[in-house]
């Protein structure tokens, strides 16, 4: 079997495979056009829907539409007809994180590659199933609760204990592709793994402008991810505490409370 | 059940709160015998330490008896009487493979707390805010236990529990003080702060092997204690010069091995002391390096300075040019309880050393205000309050 080498600085300036603009991240309407459009719908959606009547209805829905032609940046019509109005570079959002693991790397490798394992530490994603040998099928709720996503993925490359990389199919909600590296960390220390992730955002430049506003928490997230990987290999489960005995629950209606602990807090955090 | 909570800034109530429950399989649930008080309560309480809650249970120095064990618990079974470290750890992590539990991997569910505030995580502690896990404390009548086989410890048969308490932290702390600072046969100790850890500090200097001890406060009655239960001579910071005094003791050399068991809250005089208050009010700096500062200064030549006493944030002033010039040790850090409470337990057991006499004062849970009221005045002589929640209120 071929090995790979790699270093942990080689690791940052790696090129990995790139998500190909398929799903969500595909647009094919201009910025002002969709501002227009999303507005548009939005102020029919309330005319029509302001009365329960037949044409109200209607009214809403083609605002919806409209709507919906704004805020995903895609119009089927557009597609159709061949026409683009979207002039986009395609940039795509990354994110790197790197952590070590006291546990040996085959370990740790096969926890990993067994997908269905990863909903246990991956907080966002509901399950993970294979559907093949190379493909799998993925479903994560949207937050609050409104519904799910899904979306399938293929292994493009993999090296048994060593690396694994994978790419969203074709009309995936969320065009991404990754990498996970594991290597033997120094002085028995366990494996060090190396995470790549790259997406791109679901609708151009303002979903770009949208990632920047996002990539940060979507970096933590997939940061206390991994460390919540760390814990449930190295301890089997993963610590809590918020489930706890608090004095909070019985005396949070004293309003006191918050403006107590806002004007306490120290401003290092 | 009943728990001691913290509410504001110097304000704890006595709240009923929910009994706590197994989570995770390696939890156990311990009804607390005893609770103490411990003077980095004080940091939190008084407002120095960030991320406290309204509601939090405090407490972290306790002992108590099984109660129910969750299914991955091999070590205890109900009834059991035990002592638990008061710093969590999961014992599977590379730290804790090295015996160095506060720096834990894995037992702080808050861990990106303190990753923006000191570049990494370190271990969970009982009632100690949100940035050290969010774990409720043991000032109440149960508390929850995580990863019970690697933080708690057996009590050998007949000891009473009030030797036994402070083998939760103050022992292992004042322990891992001098066990830090480097002591030999023939060395010269100095131990600032003479509260509970500072007495164990030098109570375990003489277990080392140091030729000499010496205990600086500014409480006449701590120091009476220092120098009867812990055999040490004493200096009283507000009655004379202590980096000259220091000198002078030590045939011109200055100790060999200092303690600092006082940390951020430090209390002192003159401008120095000023300065740092002033700037710790308006939340410039969060701690008052006083101790730090002189113990630099009075070090000899190639010492260590060992510290114990907590620091949170930033310390300003610090004589750097002083610590490199004279080629001092900095050796420091939250103690690994569970390395050391075994051994300690049987110091306890052979009488080596017998922590009881920090046991000043006994209360009820319903007291806890009036306790650390006392606790950090030092009114009535007070070592330590500490609490029994099974007292009936």
């Amino acid at each position: 079997m071929a090995t790979i080498k790699i270093t942990s600085s080689e690791f940052i300036d790696r090129i990995v495979i790139k998500p190909l603009p398929t799903g969500s991240s595909y647009i094919n309407v201009g910025s002002t056009e969709r501002i227009v459009s999303a507005s548009a719908g939005l102020a029919l959606m309330y005319l029509g829907l302001r009365k329960f009547s037949m044409p109200g209805l209607l009214l809403g829905a083609a605002g919806a539409a409209l709507f919906e032609r704004g805020a995903s940046g895609y119009c089927p019509v557009n597609n159709l007809v061949q026409k683009n109005s979207a002039k986009r570079p395609v940039n795509s959002s990354e994110i790197t994180k790197s952590l070590t693991i006291n546990k040996p790397r085959a370990e740790v490798y096969q926890y990993w590659r067994k997908l269905e394992n990863l909903p246990n530490f991956m907080q966002h994603i509901e399950s993970v199933s294979q559907t093949d040998e190379r493909r799998s099928h993925w479903v994560a709720p949207v937050p609050g609760g409104v519904g799910r996503i899904s979306w399938d993925a293929e292994i493009v490359e993999e090296i048994e204990n060593e690396k694994l990389s994978w790419r969203s199919v074709p009309n995936a909600a969320v065009d991404n592709s990754g990498e996970v590296l594991f290597k033997d960390a120094p002085g028995n220390q366990g494996t060090e793994i190396y995470v790549i992730i790259k997406y791109l955002p679901p609708a151009g430049a303002i979903g770009t402008t949208i990632a920047k506003v996002f990539n940060p928490a979507f970096k933590q997230m997939v940061k206390e991810d991994l460390r919540r990987f760390k814990r449930l290999m190295e301890t089997g489960e993963i610590p809590v505490s918020e489930a706890q005995p608090s004095g909070k629950q019985l005396t949070f209606n004293d309003t006191t409370h918050d403006k107590i602990e806002k004007e306490y807090e120290s401003p290092m955090l | 059940m009943k728990a001691l909570c913290y509410n504001s800034v110097k304000d704890l109530r006595v709240e009923n709160v929910p009994d706590p429950e197994i989570i995770s399989p390696k939890d156990m649930i311990v009804r607390v015998t005893l609770s103490s008080v411990c003077g980095s309560d004080l940091h939190i309480i008084n407002g120095f330490i960030p991320t406290v809650k309204a509601g939090d249970v405090l407490g972290h120095e306790f002992m108590g008896e099984v109660v129910e064990t969750g299914r991955d618990v091999k070590k205890f079974v109900k009834g059991d009487r035990v002592v638990v470290a008061s710093v969590i750890a999961c014992g599977e992590c590379h730290y804790c493979n090295e015996q160095s539990y506060s720096l834990c991997d894995n037992s702080n569910p808050n861990a990106y707390m303190p990753e923006k505030l000191y570049g990494d995580t370190m271990a969970g502690i009982f009632g100690y805010t949100h940035a050290f896990g969010g774990y409720a404390g043991s000032h109440a009548q149960y508390i929850r236990v995580p990863f019970a086989d690697n933080g708690a410890f057996k009590v050998p048969d007949g000891l009473p529990d009030d030797s036994v308490i402070f083998c939760s932290d103050a022992f292992p702390t004042g322990y891992m003080a001098a066990d830090m600072a480097n002591i030999k046969p023939g060395s010269v100790v100095a131990v600032w702060g003479a509260g509970g850890v500072g007495q164990m500090a030098m109570q375990s200097a003489w277990l080392m092997g140091a030729e000499r001890v010496i205990a600086i406060d500014r409480e006449p009655y701590r120091l009476g204690v220092a120098k009867e239960k812990s055999k040490a001579e004493t200096l009283n910071f507000t009655e004379l010069e202590i980096l000259e005094a220091l000198k002078d003791l030590t045939g011109g050399r200055g100790p060999d091995c200092c303690i600092d068991a006082v940390g951020m809250e430090a209390s002192g005089s003159g401008i120095g002391y000023a300065y740092d208050k002033a700037k710790q009010w308006a939340r410039i700096e969060n701690d008052r390096p006083l101790v730090l500062r002189d113990a630099i200064m009075a070090c000899r030549k190639g010492g260590t300075i060992s510290i114990v006493g907590v620091y949170s944030g930033f310390a300003d002033k610090i004589p750097m040019g002083a610590a490199m010039n004279k080629a001092l040790t900095f050796r420091m850090g939250q103690m690994h309880g569970p390395k050391y409470i075994p051994a300690l337990l049987d110091h306890v057991q052979n009488g080596d050393v017998d922590p009881s006499f920090l046991v000043t004062h006994k209360m009820g849970l319903d007291q806890g205000q009036q306790g650390y009221d006392m606790f950090t005045k030092k009114e009535d002589n007070c070592m330590r309050v500490v609490f029994d929640p099974q007292m009936r209120m």
